[in-house]
């Protein structure tokens, strides 16, 4: 069969055809595309790579962030929190001083008035027994002419001190 | 592109169902023989000549150089002067292309005291000139796609470039490095020269006219060389590991020595890769070829017996005959992957160490399963 016998012309062009064109191609072809292909993809891996770690960063930046954020958060709340007790406290303690302050004042000024009240008691009786001694004196002397009335007068005092 | 070439291929069918009419009605005219002889169109389309066919002219071909060493050294002349049963005389030799009963038929003989004698034939016959147009066409490719890369490193190429890329690096990395690791700057050059060589003769073996038309790959001489290449590239840079197993394999003692039985048949295994790459590309190809050849043949045969029948089969036979090509479409680039794929196992396989045994048993199974389909 024809079709089964290589034929020596076609061995032998094919041989040459091939041998031109891998000489060709190995020379002129393979090395820049191999070289660019393989440089792309290096290129097109470090990016993705470069990107995913970027990324990484972004979120462990926004992370961190937040982290702060809440951090400030928490301690802006226990600040106000504090703040609070404070004002808390010193108002009571504000209000306990004015208290106690008050009740000094009120305290005294009681004692004034009493002591006040009192000095007036004991001028109004001064006065009073003055005229009351005053007008006693002038009545008993109306009254103390007479040496008997005197006498009375100085029983009925003495049964009036014995019996208290 | 693959649709491009699809749509080509769509239309060069319908071109080439066509001039066949034409081509048997002036073999009518001519009185030659009005009886088809379907062996002998298939064989013809199939093989190869010193011309090449014409659409619409079954007569005038395209003379090519016809170069012979003969009995008295080189000779060059036109296809033209020995076409049709002249001879030629050269010098003082005689050169015609022998007759349908003689030994070399349809090859250009010497004619030495009344004898032919087969010189040493180099010529540029139809296929060596589909050969230089394919190398033309990948090299041109190749050279254009470095230069695009060479001024745009870091751009991908778009359209018909981009194609050929995308197709360069899914052999690239599919196959060359995925099987090859770190020895795939070694190999690709060859490997992939095997591919897109490949790959250009079966698509243009499938356009009918001109350019294409020859049925390159479908032809034993072309995929033997191919083998034999690989053959050569495996074994050339074989490492110390490979020849150890075959000539003194992990084998028990009994199997290896006294009577080698093990390096017989590892020996018989370097020969059979070669033949299996030949047979398989060949096979495909030329089955490829002939089934839409028959089909397109039966129209003939069909009109020959009653005109409506003829006329009903030309319908099914047209169909099926653009199916058929486009499903050779996907076997053309299926074969030339097969052959870059099976060649980088089998480089590998060369290539491998102690530690990537495991590797390599699997790399046989690839093998094993591809051989059976």
């Amino acid at each position: 069969m024809e079709l089964f016998t290589p034929d020596f012309g076609l061995i032998f062009w094919m041989f040459v055809s091939f041998a031109v064109l891998f000489f060709i191609l190995w020379k002129f072809a393979w090395p820049v595309i191999l070289k660019t292909v393989d440089s792309r993809a290096d290129l097109i891996d470090k990016g993705v790579e470069y990107a995913q770690s970027a990324k990484e960063q972004l979120d462990n930046a926004r992370q961190s962030a937040q982290e702060v954020i809440n951090d400030a958060r928490r301690q802006q709340a226990d600040m106000m929190r504090e703040a609070d007790k404070i004002k808390t406290q010193i108002i009571e303690q504000a209000r306990s001083a004015a208290q106690v302050e008050a009740q000094k004042v009120m305290d005294s000024a009681k004692m004034q008035i009493q002591q006040q009240q009192k000095e007036a008691e004991q001028q109004f009786r001064n006065q009073v027994s003055e005229f009351a001694l005053e007008i006693a004196s002038k009545v008993v002397k109306g009254q103390m002419e007479d040496p008997k009335a005197q006498k009375k007068l100085v029983n009925t005092l003495l049964d009036e001190i014995e019996s208290k | 592109m693959t649709r491009y070439i699809s749509i080509l291929i769509v239309a060069l069918t319908a071109l080439f169902a066509m001039p066949v009419p034409v081509c048997a009605s002036a073999h009518d005219e001519s009185g030659e023989n009005s009886k088809i002889d379907p062996k002998e169109i298939i064989f013809e389309h199939l093989g190869d000549g010193y011309g090449w066919e014409v659409p619409f002219d079954h007569h005038h071909r395209i003379p090519l150089p016809v170069i012979v060493f003969g009995s008295d050294g080189l000779h060059i002349f036109s296809s033209a002067r020995v076409t049709g049963g002249k001879e030629y005389v050269d010098g003082n030799t005689t050169f015609k292309i022998a007759g349908k009963d003689s030994p070399h038929k349809g090859k250009v003989v010497e004619i030495v005291d009344g004898k032919e004698i087969k010189p040493i034939d180099i010529s540029i016959t139809k296929n060596v000139c589909a050969l230089f147009i394919t190398l033309i066409l990948v090299a041109g490719l190749m050279l254009w796609l470095a230069n695009y890369l060479k001024r745009n490193p870091y751009k991908a190429p778009r359209k018909g470039l981009g194609a050929i890329e995308a197709l360069l690096i899914f052999i690239y990395d599919g196959v060359v490095k995925s099987t090859l690791g770190k020895d795939a700057p070694r190999f690709a050059p060859y490997l992939l020269t095997v591919f897109f060589f490949i790959f250009g003769m079966n698509l243009l073996g499938l356009m009918v006219v001109f350019p294409g038309g020859a049925n390159l790959t479908g032809n034993i001489a072309v995929t033997l060389v191919l083998a034999i290449l690989t053959f050569l590239v495996t074994n050339l840079y074989a490492n110390k590991h490979y020849w150890k197993e075959i000539f003194w394999p992990d084998v028990p003692i009994w199997l290896k020595f006294p009577l080698p039985i093990m390096q017989v048949i590892e020996v018989f295994g370097i020969f059979t890769k070669p033949a299996a790459l030949t047979v398989r590309l060949f096979a495909n190809m030329m089955g490829g070829h002939m089934i839409v050849l028959v089909l397109t043949l039966l129209i003939f045969i069909f009109a020959a017996i009653s005109p409506a029948v003829g006329a009903a089969t030309t319908v099914v036979s047209l169909l099926f005959s653009i199916f058929m090509l486009l499903i050779d479409v996907l076997v053309s680039f299926i074969q030339a992957y097969v052959f870059t794929m099976l060649s980088t196992i089998f480089i590998s396989l060369a290539q491998q160490h102690e530690e990537h045994k495991e590797k390599a048993e699997s790399h046989e199974a690839a093998v094993a399963a591809h051989a059976t389909k």
